[in-house]
Order: C-alpha cells, then sequence, then structure tokens
C-alpha cells in the first residue's frame, strides 16, 4: 500500500486508531510546518474559512492555546467556548451542546472532557471532525504525537529508543497514549511509580512495570515524568507527598542513573520540588520547553491532515 | 521534446533572462516550484553561469499550504528552502508545465509572506494554455497546443531517469 497523505479517519481520537504510517505522516508533516514559525509572516492560508471551537470542559492553559495557535497559523477562525459560563452550567447535555455548535457550522471540535469516551460519543453524532485534547484517563493523543516529534527531532529516532514514564501512571492519559505511540513506533516503554499509582495491570497492555526508580531509569533514553493529579486523587493513595517525593522525585542525582545525556520531559503544568527538581527541569537535558513548540507544529499537521481527508472524501463521491 | 531539446529551451531561456535583467543579475534569483520546477531552476542556473560567468543563487518553493484545491493532490507539505532574504530581490519563478496558473498563483502568495521582492518573473518549460487566471509567462521553453483533458508529462532525469516532455491524449 501506497504512503498515505491524509488521515483516513474523520476524527483523532485517540493514538489507537492510527497507523504507524498515520504516524510518521503527522510527524513529517509537523516538521515542515514547523518552519511556518520562522517566517516572517507566520501563517499559511490552508485552512482559510474553516472554524476551530476549543470544547474544554476541564481547565487547560497550554492545550487550549496550543491547538488555538495551530488553527491560526493555518489561517482557521477559532472560537473559545467558555464552560463554566455557558449553558452547560444550566443543565445542556454535552451531545446538544455540540448539535448547536454545529449547527453553526463548526469544520472542528476539540474538545476535553473530564469522562473518558465522551469525545467518542461527540463524534458519532457530528459531521465535524472531533480532536480528543484529553478525555478522562484514556487517551490525549496529540500530546502523545507532540512527544514522539520532540524525541525523534531530538535523538534522531524512536524505534529502538527506552522511555520511562515516572509518577502518576494511574490518572494519566499521557501515559496512557503514550505508551501506545511508542511501542507501536518500535521503542521500549517502562512504567515506574508506586503501587497506588501504577497497578500490574499495564504490563497486559505492554509496558515493563517498575516500582523501583533506579531500575527503572537504568538504560533509559528519554526519563518522562508525570504530574501528580492531585485533583484525581482521592484519599489514601499516598502517604504524603514528601513520601512520593522521597522515593520517586526526578533530582540530578537520580538523572544520572539513565544513560548520558538522557532526555528529561514533562507535559506540564508541573509541580517544581514535587515530581521534578527545579535544577532537573531547567537542566541541560530538559526539553520540556521544546514540548510546547513543538506541539504547536504537530497539531497544525493534525488539523491539516484531517481536512486533506475530509476533502478527498468528498471528492471521492462523499462516502461517509 | 527530447533531451537535446529540453536542454536548448533551457539555454534559450537563460539569455533571455540576462537579457531582459542586464543590470540586475546580481539581485536574481531562481526559485523552483517542485518536484521539476527546482530541478529546471538548478539547470537554468548552471546556464547562466555558463552564459555570463554570475552564480545565481536557488531557491526551492513549496507552495502546498497555498493552494486552492488541498486534499485533492499532492499535498504533503515539504519544506520550503529560499536562499537568505527575498527582500528587494528580482525572482524567476521556474516551473515544468504552465497551464491555469493556479499553481503560479499561489507561488505568489507564498513568496510574498516570505517578503517583499522589487520582482516577480515567470519561467516554464511548456506552455500548454487553458489558463483560468490572468497570468504569463515571461519566458517559455515550448508552447505546445493542448486539449484540456490531455496531459503534459514532464520527465528529467534527476526526478525519473530520462529527460522529455510527453503529450497524453485523454482516453
Amino acid at each position: 500500500m501506497a504512503a498515505p497523505d491524509a488521515l483516513a479517519a474523520k476524527d483523532l481520537l485517540g493514538i489507537e486508531p492510527l497507523t504507524k504510517d498515520e504516524i510518521q505522516l503527522i510527524l513529517d508533516t509537523a516538521h515542515t510546518l514547523a518552519d511556518v514559525a520562522k517566517h516572517p509572516i507566520k501563517k499559511v492560508p490552508a485552512l482559510r474559512g474553516r472554524t476551530m471551537v476549543n470544547l474544554f470542559y476541564e481547565a487547560s492553559t497550554r492545550t487550549r492555546t496550543s491547538f488555538e495557535l495551530a488553527a491560526v497559523r493555518l489561517s482557521a477562525d477559532v472560537v473559545n467556548i467558555n464552560v463554566q459560563a455557558s449553558s452547560v452550567v444550566k443543565g445542556e447535555t454535552l451531545l446538544d451542546t455540540a448539535k448547536t455548535l454545529e449547527a453553526m457550522t463548526v469544520d472542528f471540535i476539540v474538545m476535553r472532557h473530564g469522562s473518558s469516551g465522551a469525545p467518542h460519543m461527540l463524534a458519532r453524532n457530528l459531521q465535524a471532525s472531533v480532536i480528543n485534547a484529553g478525555d478522562g484517563q484514556h487517551e490525549h493523543p496529540t500530546q502523545a504525537l507532540l512527544d514522539l516529534y520532540t524525541v525523534r527531532e531530538k535523538l534522531g529516532s524512536i524505534e529502538g529508543k527506552t522511555i520511562t514514564l515516572v509518577g502518576d501512571i494511574q490518572h494519566s492519559r499521557v501515559a496512557r497514549s503514550d505508551l501506545i505511540a511508542f511501542t507501536k513506533m518500535g521503542a521500549k516503554v517502562r512504567f515506574c511509580g508506586p503501587p497506588t499509582l501504577l497497578s500490574d495491570d499495564f504490563a497486559a497492555l505492554g509496558a515493563e512495570v517498575h516500582h523501583d526508580l533506579r531500575a527503572a531509569l537504568t538504560g533509559a533514553d528519554v526519563i518522562y515524568v508525570l504530574r501528580l493529579q492531585f485533583e484525581r486523587h482521592r484519599m489514601g493513595l499516598m502517604p504524603s507527598v514528601k513520601a512520593y517525593t522521597q522515593r520517586y522525585a526526578i533530582t540530578p542525582d537520580r538523572v544520572k542513573w539513565a544513560k548520558p545525556g538522557a532526555l528529561v520531559m514533562h507535559p506540564g503544568p508541573m509541580n517544581r520540588g514535587v515530581e521534578i527538581a527545579h535544577e532537573v527541569a531547567d537542566g541541560p537535558t530538559s526539553v520540556i520547553v521544546d514540548q510546547v513548540a513543538n506541539g504547536i507544529a504537530v497539531r497544525m499537521a493534525v488539523l491539516y491532515l484531517l481536512e486533506n481527508g475530509r476533502t478527498k472524501r468528498a471528492a471521492a463521491g462523499g462516502v461517509q | 521534446m527530447d533531451a537535446a531539446a529540453i536542454d536548448r529551451a533551457l539555454v534559450r531561456m537563460a539569455h533571455e533572462i540576462h537579457e531582459k535583467n542586464p543590470d540586475r543579475m546580481a539581485d536574481l534569483l531562481l526559485i523552483g516550484i517542485p518536484k521539476r520546477g527546482d530541478v529546471l531552476a538548478r539547470r537554468i542556473a548552471a546556464a547562466l553561469e555558463r552564459a555570463c560567468g554570475t552564480a545565481v543563487p536557488v531557491g526551492v518553493l513549496d507552495i502546498t499550504m497555498y493552494r486552492d484545491d488541498i486534499g485533492s493532490k499532492a499535498s504533503i507539505p515539504k519544506p520550503s528552502d529560499l536562499p537568505g532574504s527575498i527582500d528587494g530581490k528580482t525572482i524567476v519563478l521556474v516551473d515544468d508545465v504552465l497551464f491555469t496558473g493556479r499553481s503560479v498563483r499561489a507561488a505568489m502568495d507564498a513568496l510574498i509572506d516570505f517578503g517583499r521582492p522589487k520582482a516577480i518573473q515567470l519561467a516554464v518549460l511548456v506552455d500548454r494554455g487553458h489558463r483560468e487566471l490572468p497570468i504569463r509567462a515571461d519566458y517559455v521553453g515550448k508552447n505546445i497546443p493542448t486539449a484540456p483533458d490531455a496531459n503534459v508529462k514532464v520527465e528529467l532525469k534527476e526526478e525519473d531517469g530520462s529527460d522529455r516532455v510527453l503529450l497524453e491524449e485523454a482516453r
């Protein structure tokens, strides 16, 4: 089969449904589109006349802004729905909200929701392309794509690399999407955290499960630090933050357990001094700021390739 | 057109570019539109250097994101590579076939997002007619009258293994 030049699906709901070729296509396209940020005019007209809605039911600054800038750099128009101030608080259902948006002829809906599967429900019911910007503890595909992109740019390749994700795996949709994404691209993924934040079930999904940080970091090419999600914790998952920090915080000394020059990544926002030390977050191998910049290029690629697929399907006779 | 005819056409175009821009050779840039315009731009630059001794910088301009038919063909963007600032430069855009003029429209929009050239000229190996926009070429290798649904195929050694221009009638 020839290499794809668009995404096959109408929506981007997770990494799971993407093929390896499609992921490669997104990364290659993002690599080209990253140049747009260096032009004197940081904008191309590709999605002129298209409209993207940011529909965020959970707080987010960086992901929402990143999608907004991605759309703007492709010349699409952007509407941000402030859920706190919308009719959601008046009791409107998710589907009614979406149908209302669609009646306003929206092309892309970028959605973050606390319930796993919420974007899937929207996608089934709408013509617009739905992009999952995080659903519950399920997936966060564009984060995983920008993580892949960052590793590829910094290390030259993904295949054969060892990625160790440390921390609150249990509550992390980033960990799930990264596990699927890096595994698909031929890397090895290790998970490390205390047993209450990392169940052994993840081994069945293909991750190497560690509760000892030193063993998890030995030989790692990438140290991926996850945020402790205090807002999702019910009582009793950790004896105390201090106990967590003592065993699992990524400090300059512990970075040395990994391969020399191992990248340090974090999806943000960071709890400095909790899961990651200041010196590591700002250290020479930290690529946390690069992740943010790369996020825009990767989301531009996703928007563009979804649009490409849609146009192709329409040209092929409106099937689907 | 065979390899010799293509070669003659490119050399003649190089001379015409020199004649039309006698005082601007130092500010000239040849910018090719992939994936065959950039090959042609390099060949014209080589011919120009032989003809007048000036090495004219060559660049590549990807127009994917500026097209008005997104999704219909060749739709994956590739990097552009311009030789430095284009402000105040005289640019000769190079493409293989001039047909509707839509690619050239996209290329001009793309260029203007990179800066403010002094002038933009257009060189094409084949002009096959059927313009849909008010665009014309300054330098033409060969005019080939065609039916609107025919296909003009330019093959070049660097991309296709051999040099030739084929006119394929619609089936």
